[in-house]
């Protein structure tokens, strides 16, 4: 009996097998269909990326995006984007990201990038360029174009050294303003207070506030991992203001060291504001353990307990959920130091890269070299643009106008020197060196000399 | 009787003490999680102003009359109040007069004192947005290019509970199978390599799982593999499978030899007796092991960032969570709720499983 | 049988048919199981149906999957004589694990240990300079000193509060709501874990309202607040181990508990008759009984503390004297992009396992197992 049965299921699988055979073979045939004809117009020689995407030739095809905002500033993002999706029939699917330094680095080695990254931190970009993953702008873009719709020195800081030599890394496409100093608008004017317009200036409204029983800066550096970011910004607002551009561009590149008297008096300047008597709220030991969001709070109670803080423009989200621009709060523009350093503005902004070459990528990257690319965001507000071919009447709020005239009126504009530098620098030993120096945990001449070793060779 | 009394006392002793004890460590144990629970139904500002105990009844100091001092009081000499004088730095603080009541700079700047009591109060202002915000999505408000303001409604809960649910059941149960099979395969078959083999599934207990990342996705991507459940579930089934491995072969390995030895006279095959025999009696170490590898691939966030992605259909809570708190981090506050919601689901494991570890388990099937 | 008149050649046909069955059959159970699989992967991949059956089916086919193959492969096994049987069923029984177990972690540990010799964007050998840079750089010296003061204090708390509320809770007749309440902790994401501790170790300045238990309470009592996490160097350290502590005793107290469960009722009945008193049946009953699961439990933890990453990256960063090895590991590797040290260190820490590993080895080679 058992022979038979084996004998049954034998001639059962053998058909089973046929079958499956039939239906294993039926799948492939529904596969080569997503090999579009790329058959370009005849003309198109002559049309540029942007100009082909917006005839409709690359229709149908998706653009992977991938950067560190998410949320709000996603939602605005992908507004801002929806009418070049629609016009073009280009999907640009973006994926934000907080461990966006960790993942994009992952994702590249793991040959997984996306088309398009958004790098907050150009130094960051620098070590992909490096590695040769990077496609280089300057073999698509119209460089006149580019020079007439950006500032030179953005163009410059796109610039970066690949395996193959320099290449245009990326471009603008978001920027925002540092040397910003907000102030409680109606306790300042009530309390009789001008806006300072030289360093000198400043200073003596420090010293009038805390004559007048106040401390006069809310100062907060702690950001989890990335505490001490808001004390190295201060050291590049100051290093902008006490020496020459050559120098700071030195510096940043890592050619003047942070034990130079330069940097060192950079660093003084910084510490003769903050640490002398009374001047910072909770002296200190409250910089190091203050939220850096939590800083400027003490400005919005009834009796404001310190009046000035230096930060970006983001710092309004922060801000209380009631606090009114031009009425509860206000900013001004961190003057200058030295009259030949001139009104320096420290800006930090958005760089565009591109891990891909397809032509829908270069049309989107063109895309990103425009004003319109961001409009929507700006209009949105908490976006500004660099383009020149973007208007101060997109800006909705005062504060973003605000932002964008003072970038507009800088006689020089400088980027955020840490997010240029290394990442073993720029988001690692300049935070820690100056946490250490703050809090006290070292001398300044110790915690300089950390970073110049940590430098990588 | 008289000793079966003190017997009695001394069992009634010996539970007030286990009980005492026990509620002693276990209120330390949660007052953190408390003082979240509160916040999460605190608005942003209330959080950042005052501590959640504060929603319980306490004294607070409270202003009930205030001092004038002469506008031009020197504020770098001792401050005189009342004809006592006071340094500066204490007067900031708050000091203490003998009458139950302090004196305290209400304003340096206008040179005014508070005279404060204390009173009882109570902070009652609670708020259900964090819980709205994270169950139903964030209301966007914006402009758009048009120049109309416009409000979006983010996306709500349901997907990434959905996916986070498809990514841990398998990511659990799948090296929990795969290690249970191994443990027993260590503790009671003879191959050639056996030590070698247990020793280096005990030191890769080591290895840090961020070193694994990259090379694997680049064969994930090569074989079209990235972005689906399996690829997620492998990698979290290899990334789990030396500890479970370890703690199952343990416990296996530990189980009464003779069981096995009649299950082996009676003619079983090794395979038999594992599913028949070692799975049921492992019970207790599989349910133990199951809530660990849980809660893990459940608050994992690395490991689906890589390997599926943080787009919106596919991404896990702990994404949609950590983006929820703002590109700068500005609304960490909605993660107080978020914290309780997504510990509804393993805490509905844990009770589930907890009624494995009961006593007489082994001897049970011993006997039987 | 059916053997009889057909005679001899009637049975060289049916052994014929017999065997060729068998082979076919064998052939064609796995190549099913296939197809059933990888239909189940494409409708996973490509399908539009709503996200709950997807979820559903996700469930079912990855489980069942795995069951599945583990029940034809032994099915495939056992159709071979004995002999052959016995040679290849221990390597279904930890083929598997062994496979993933180094394709996902041997392979990349060997990977690593190549690139620990190179250079930091691996261009060039470097040889032992990397380790020699993981045993002098300042930063990586006090990343030592406190991983050591978590391994000691963090392993030896967690394993006796572990201990005590699981055997305390044993005798209660709350215990499943103690056990819960003390497990609670970690099933809250790190995340969400950081922001608890924030409200325990929070700062602010003298005069500002102190929303930190532990301020409010030190500021209570009359003293100045402190800067737990940030100032109190080196003690800060202490502070972070509080919180693994408090995570990781919820791990110790299950697995304690489960083995609690295991000492039979008649042993601890006969312990009281005979007039033992509770410590000496702890020390004389308890511990002995669950000492495999102690060694279990310690050396997880151990290992635990050795790659304990996510607290420190959450609280402090790593900043204020706080770096762990782990840390200073994932700062080189992804942040820095220091490829070679960032190798290095991750080599460092699989040193440090040795010796815990020997010791875990002593009983396994005395152990004897079945044919």
């Amino acid at each position: 009996m058992k022979n038979k049965l084996w004998q049954l299921i034998a001639i059962l699988a053998i058909v089973a097998m046929a079958l499956s055979a039939c239906q294993s073979a039926a799948t492939p045939t529904e596969e080569p269909m997503t090999e579009e004809p790329t058959s370009a117009p005849a003309d198109s020689m002559d049309m540029s990326y942007l100009e082909r995407a917006m005839a409709g030739e690359f229709s149908g095809t998706v653009v992977t995006m991938a950067g560190p905002f998410t949320d709000e500033d996603a939602v605005k993002f992908n507004n801002s984007m929806a009418d070049f999706e629609e016009k073009t029939g280009i999907d640009i699917q973006y994926e934000g990201s907080k461990e966006f330094e960790a993942s994009i680095s992952i994702r590249v080695e793991g040959g997984d990038a996306p088309d398009i990254a958004d790098f907050p931190q150009p130094g960051l970009l620098a070590s992909f360029v490096d590695s040769g993953d990077v496609v280089d702008m300057n073999q698509y873009l119209d460089m006149d174009a580019l020079k007439a719709n950006y500032n030179q020195s953005w163009l410059d800081m796109a610039m970066m050294d690949g395996p193959d030599g320099e290449i245009m890394a990326g471009v603008w496409q978001r920027v925002n303003g540092k040397s910003l100093v907000w102030y409680p608008k109606d306790d300042f004017d009530a309390a009789g207070y001008e806006i300072p317009t030289t360093w000198d200036e400043l200073v003596a409204l420090s010293q009038q506030i805390v004559d007048d029983g106040d401390a006069a800066w809310c100062i907060g550096i702690e950001s989890g991992a990335a505490t001490g970011w808001p004390a190295t910004d201060w050291m590049e607002e100051l290093m902008l203001r006490t020496t020459s551009l050559e120098n700071y561009d030195k510096w940043v590149t890592g050619e003047l060291p942070f034990s130079s008297p330069e940097v060192k008096h950079a660093a003084e300047v910084m510490s003769d504001l903050w640490f002398a008597d009374g001047f910072t709220y909770g002296g200190r030991a409250a910089i190091t353990t203050t939220f850096f969001g939590d800083a400027p709070l003490p400005m919005f109670e009834d009796e404001p307990k310190c009046w000035l803080h230096k930060q970006g423009n983001f710092i309004t989200s922060f801000f209380p959920a009631g606090a009114e621009a031009g009425v509860d709060y206000d900013f001004f523009y961190l003057p200058g130091i030295d009259p030949q350093y001139g009104n320096p503005v420290l800006v930090a902004g958005d760089i565009m890269a591109a891990f891909a070459d397809r032509d829908e990528v270069k049309a989107v990257m063109e895309y990103f070299t425009t004003g319109a690319s961001v409009e929507g965001w700006v209009k949105a507000g908490g976006a500004i643009s660099p383009h020149q071919d973007s208007s101060l009447d997109w800006y909705t709020n005062d504060v973003d106008r605000g932002v964008a005239e003072i970038i507009l009126n800088a006689d020089s504009v400088r980027f955020d020197g840490s997010d240029l530098m290394p990442g073993a620098v720029g988001s690692g030993s300049f935070w820690k060196s100056m946490t250490d120096y703050i809090s006290g945990t070292v001398d300044l001449d110790t915690a300089l000399a950390e970073i110049d070793a940590s430098w990588p060779k | 009787m008289s000793k079966k009394a003190s017997q009695k006392n001394q069992k009634k002793i010996s539970n007030i003490l286990v009980n005492g004890t026990l509620i002693l460590i276990v209120l330390l144990w949660t007052i953190p999680t408390i003082g979240l629970l509160v916040s999460s139904f605190r608005t942003r500002d209330a959080i950042a102003t005052s501590g959640w105990w504060t929603v319980l009844p306490h004294r607070e100091w409270t202003t009930t009359s205030q001092i004038q001092l002469d506008e031009d009081t020197d504020l770098n000499a001792p401050i005189v109040v009342n004809g006592v004088a006071y340094e500066d730095d204490a007067l900031r603080d708050g000091v203490a007069l003998g009458d139950g009541t302090q004196i305290k700079w209400q304003s340096r700047r206008n040179r005014i004192i508070d005279v404060q009591e204390k009173e009882w109060a109570i902070n009652s202002e609670y708020t259900l947005q964090n819980y709205k915000n994270v169950m139903t999505g964030k209301t966007y408000e914006y402009v758009d290019s048009e120049g109309n303001a416009k409000t979006e409604q983010g996306d709500d809960m349901s997907n990434s509970f959905l996916n986070t649910v498809a990514v841990s059941i398998p990511a659990t149960i799948i090296p929990i199978l795969i290690a249970a099979f191994a443990a027993y395969g260590f503790a009671w078959m003879k191959f050639p390599g056996r030590k070698f083999l247990f020793t280096t599934v005990v030191a890769l207990l080591v290895v840090p799982l961020q070193l694994a990342l990259i090379p694997i996705l680049r064969d994930f991507v090569a074989l079209n593999l990235n972005g689906t459940y399996l690829a997620v579930w492998l990698a979290h089934a290899g990334f789990g499978l030396p500890l479970a491995t370890y703690l199952l072969y343990n416990y296996i390995s530990s189980l009464p030899r003779d069981i096995l030895e009649s299950a082996f006279i009676d003619g079983a095959s090794h395979f038999t007796i594992f599913t028949r025999l070692i799975l049921p009696l492992s019970v207790p170490a599989l349910a133990s092991f199951a809530i660990f590898q849980f809660l893990w691939v459940w608050n994992d966030y690395l490991v689906a960032l890589v390997f599926i992605g943080a787009k919106p259909d596919v991404q896990v809570m702990t994404m949609r969570l950590a983006e929820m708190v703002g590109s700068r981090g500005q609304d960490w506050h909605v993660l107080t709720s978020g914290a309780f919601i997504t510990m509804i689901l393993p805490l509905v494991v844990f009770f589930s499983l907890q009624r494995f570890f009961v006593r007489g388990l082994m001897a049970g099937s011993v006997k039987g | 049988m059916l053997s009889g008149p057909s005679g001899k050649r009637g049975n060289v046909l049916s052994w014929i048919t017999d065997t060729l069955g068998r082979i076919i059959i064998a052939l064609i159970v796995p190549i099913i199981t296939f197809i059933v699989l990888w239909q189940g992967f494409i409708f996973l991949r490509d399908s539009n149906a709503p996200k709950m059956i997807i979820v559903l089916v996700a469930i079912l086919w990855g489980v069942g999957g795995v069951a599945l193959l583990f029940y034809v492969t032994n099915w495939l096994i056992e159709q071979l004589p004995d002999e052959w049987r016995s040679r290849f069923q221990p390597f279904l029984f930890i083929g598997p694990a062994i496979a993933l177990l180094f394709y996902f972690l041997a392979i990349p540990t060997i990977r690593t240990f190549i690139l620990s010799l190179k250079s930091a964007n691996s261009n060039e050998w470097v040889g032992l300079q990397n380790y020699l840079f993981t045993f002098t750089d300042r930063a990586m010296l006090e990343a030592y000193r406190n991983n050591l003061l978590w391994l000691v204090i963090g392993t030896s708390l967690c394993v006796s509060f572990g201990l005590l509320i699981a055997v305390l809770a044993d005798r209660s007749k709350y215990e499943n709501i103690f056990k819960a309440l003390i497990f609670l902790p970690m099933a809250i994401s790190f995340v969400g874990s950081g922001i608890i501790w924030r409200f325990i170790y929070y700062y602010a300045p003298p005069g500002r309202p102190q929303i930190g238990v532990l301020n409010a309470v030190v500021t209570g009592l009359g003293g100045e607040p402190q800067a737990w996490l940030t100032l109190l160097q080196p003690w800060n350290n202490f502070f972070l181990i509080i919180i693994m502590i408090w995570l990781q005793t919820g791990y110790a107290m299950v697995l304690f508990s489960a083995a609690i469960k295991g000492i039979p009722a008649e042993l601890l009945e006969a312990a009281r008759v005979d007039g033992a008193n509770e410590f000496s049946i702890f020390f004389k009953i308890t511990i002995p009984y669950i000492m495999g699961t102690l060694i279990t439990v310690t050396t997880t933890i151990v290992i635990f503390t050795l790659k304990l990453f996510d607290i420190v990256i959450v609280m402090t960063g790593g900043q204020y004297g706080t770096h762990v090895i782990a840390t200073q590991f994932y700062r080189q590797f992804f942040t820095n992009r220091n490829f070679g040290v960032g190798s290095a260190i991750a080599i460092v820490l699989l040193i440090a396992v040795i010796p815990v590993m020997i010791y875990n080895l002593r009983s396994f080679g005395e152990r004897q197992a079945f044919k």
